[in-house]
């Protein structure tokens, strides 16, 4: 059983600034543009996508693990010229965005997301469930991820998983 | 399993396992033998890793084929497997995924199971009294020994752990046979295992696509493009394919290069990308490790259920686990060993980003898998055309070939019968 998340005493203004961020980090995987997708990262941010079967018994394997900017922008080459794939549509829908501590480390903060995936000629379909534990800071004037952790529910994943959530 | 066979009408020309039907991949009736004859009978089905539960009462959920097992380790510290199918009325009495039990208990109606499977109890076995009469109770002739949980066959293999309902299967290590045992225990020489975690997936496509994509060393330098790109498996390389005596098993052993262009094997290979420079290089931080011994991968199929990968410095198994004709269940557990060092466990965890659903040279083989699926519904009679290297079965000194995947339909013909 995990505690139920404490909850941050923060300005109205700073909570707008950060649900704007997440809405912007949707709108920019939704949008495909996935080139840009890096730049909501800091330099040595920490990206990982985690099964919640590992996340919870403390297992270290990630379904993506990536630990610098520039691996993030490795895995933008990846998918758009490496994988082979059926291309598909992503739509992120992102709520309960919960800040849970601020600190020196920037705000931590949790959301729900849900991830409908569409391929060409398909019905939509519920692709990826789960939560974004993420540590957010601010860049000279910008927030951005210095930690973004997906750990998902769903305990298949529908055979691939090309693009970010 | 007494349900009348469906009848097979099946058109493979005989002996030719450089075509294969279509149908092999679509028919459900054929499907069914294959549940029936490799995955229930005569053969040994991986189900875990002795390090997933390694204190007594440990147990962890696990399939052969589309039954459900548990696979858990007794008070005496051996391994059990028995099928999660209550002996009263059926009930698949474990729902949890894992954990640690003294007795199984079936939910329904209470009826009690040792670690073995061997029936303890049922309730009101001697009838409830009431008043100067008792109501009801178990026949006189009911024996708890007649009715434990179904108890698969077992045999662990350093560490690593194959069940078999069939309790008159040939003994483990004589299944794999000695040409691709000796792989198998380049990995596993019984050094104790780390679990790292793992990996699921659903592809939409037969089991056996995935048995062949991993007996298929045509294709990793073509499709994968960080495989050609970066040296890791390519048709330049040296390279041996090894099958055992039935071709049913197979090794793909092979050596990295530098990667780079060479007119061989990139002129006109779309995938290969000669300019490609990764921002971090992490992911390929590559250290050879003594126990190599020279190849740099090695990837075992052990028919029908098992995969074992050794590519450079990740290792895992894959778990094949059907669910009806036209798809499967992927299930990667990743692992290291007991003395690595911190370093050496960071680095088999960046690797891991190469593999799994998500993986730089994983996720498009589920892709294709379903792609194959999709193709074969197109054209009930069509065959796949197998002729990379001859028409011919058995081993091979280069990886320019599609042999493997004619050994395994050599094998698979004849416990078929088709
Ligand atoms: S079905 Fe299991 S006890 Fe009745
Ligand atoms: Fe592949």
């Amino acid at each position: 059983m995990t505690a139920p998340p404490a909850t941050a005493a923060i300005s109205v203004e700073d909570r707008l600034r950060i649900e704007e961020l997440y809405a912007r980090y949707a709108a920019c995987l939704d949008d495909a543009r996935f080139e840009e997708w890096p730049d909501f990262f800091t330099d040595d941010c920490v990206y990982r996508v985690v099964p919640r079967e590992n996340y919870d018994r403390n297992l270290p394997l990630a379904t993506l693990s990536f630990e610098s900017k520039g691996m993030l922008r490795d895995r933008v080459y990846a998918i758009t010229e490496t994988l082979f794939h059926e291309p598909y549509y992503q739509r992120h829908v992102v709520s309960g965005i919960l800040v849970t501590a601020i600190g020196d480390g920037g705000y931590r903060v949790r959301a729900n997301y849900v991830v409908v995936r569409t391929k060409t000629g398909s019905l939509s379909e519920v692709y990826s469930a789960g939560r974004y534990i993420d540590r957010v800071v601010d860049e000279a004037g910008m927030l951005l991820f210095a930690e973004k952790i997906c750990v998902f529910d769903s305990e298949l994943i529908p055979n691939s998983m090309i693009y970010p959530l | 399993m007494d349900t009348l066979p469906r009848p097979i009408e099946l058109d493979w020309h005989p002996g030719a396992c450089a075509r294969v039907p279509y149908r092999i991949y679509t028919d459900a009736a054929i499907y069914e033998r294959e549940l029936d004859r490799f995955f229930y009978g005569g053969h040994w089905c991986y189900v875990g890793l002795a390090a997933e539960i390694p204190n007594p009462g440990d147990f962890k959920r696990s399939a052969v084929g589309e039954r459900g097992v548990v696979v858990v380790r007794g008070r005496d510290g051996a391994i059990n497997v028995v099928e999660n199918r209550c002996a009263h009325r059926g009930v698949q009495f474990c729902q949890k995924p894992h954990g640690n039990a003294k007795t199984f208990v079936c939910p329904y109606h209470q009826w009690s199971y040792d670690l073995k499977g061997n029936l303890l109890g049922v309730p009101f076995r001697k009838g409830v009294r009431q008043g100067d009469r008792v109501n009801g109770g178990m026949p006189d002739d009911f024996e708890l020994s007649s009715h434990g949980l179904t108890q698969l066959a077992v045999e662990v293999w350093n560490g690593v752990i194959f069940a078999s309902f069939d309790r008159d299967v040939e003994p483990l290590r004589a299944f794999v046979g000695p040409e691709v045992g000796r792989y198998f225990e380049r990995v596993f020489d019984g050094r104790e295992l780390t679990i790292l975690g793992y990996s699921r997936q659903r592809i939409p496509g037969n089991w056996k696509l995935m048995m062949e994509n991993i007996k298929d060393p045509y294709h990793p330098g073509l499709l994968h493009t960080w495989f050609v790109t970066f040296g890791l498996w390519r048709a330049d390389q040296r390279s041996e394919m090894i099958v055992d005596e039935r071709g049913r098993h197979a090794a793909m052993v092979s050596r990295k290069n530098d990667g780079g262009r060479s007119d061989a094997v990139t002129s006109g290979v779309t995938s290969f990308k000669e300019n490609m420079v990764l921002h971090d290089d992490r992911v390929l931080d590559v250290v050879v490790e003594p126990w190599w011994n020279g190849p740099t991968v090695t990837m075992l199929t052990l028919f029908p259920s098992l995969i074992v990968q050794q590519q450079v410095n990740s290792l895992s198994t894959r778990h094949i686990v059907p669910h009806g004709v036209g798809e499967f269940d992927f299930v990667w557990t990743h692992f290291g060993f007991a003395d690595d060092t911190p370093e050496m466990t960071r680095r088999r965890l960046r690797q891991a980003n190469l593999f799994g659903p998500a993986g730089y040279v994983s996720a498009d083989d589920g892709e294709v898998i379903e792609f194959s699926q999709r193709g074969f519904a197109q054209e009930a009679d069509g065959e796949t055309v197998c002729e990379l290297g001859g028409r011919g079965q058995g081993g091979a000194d280069h990886n320019v070939t599609e042999t493997l995947i004619r050994s395994m339909y050599g094998y698979y013909r004849e416990v078929m019968e088709l």
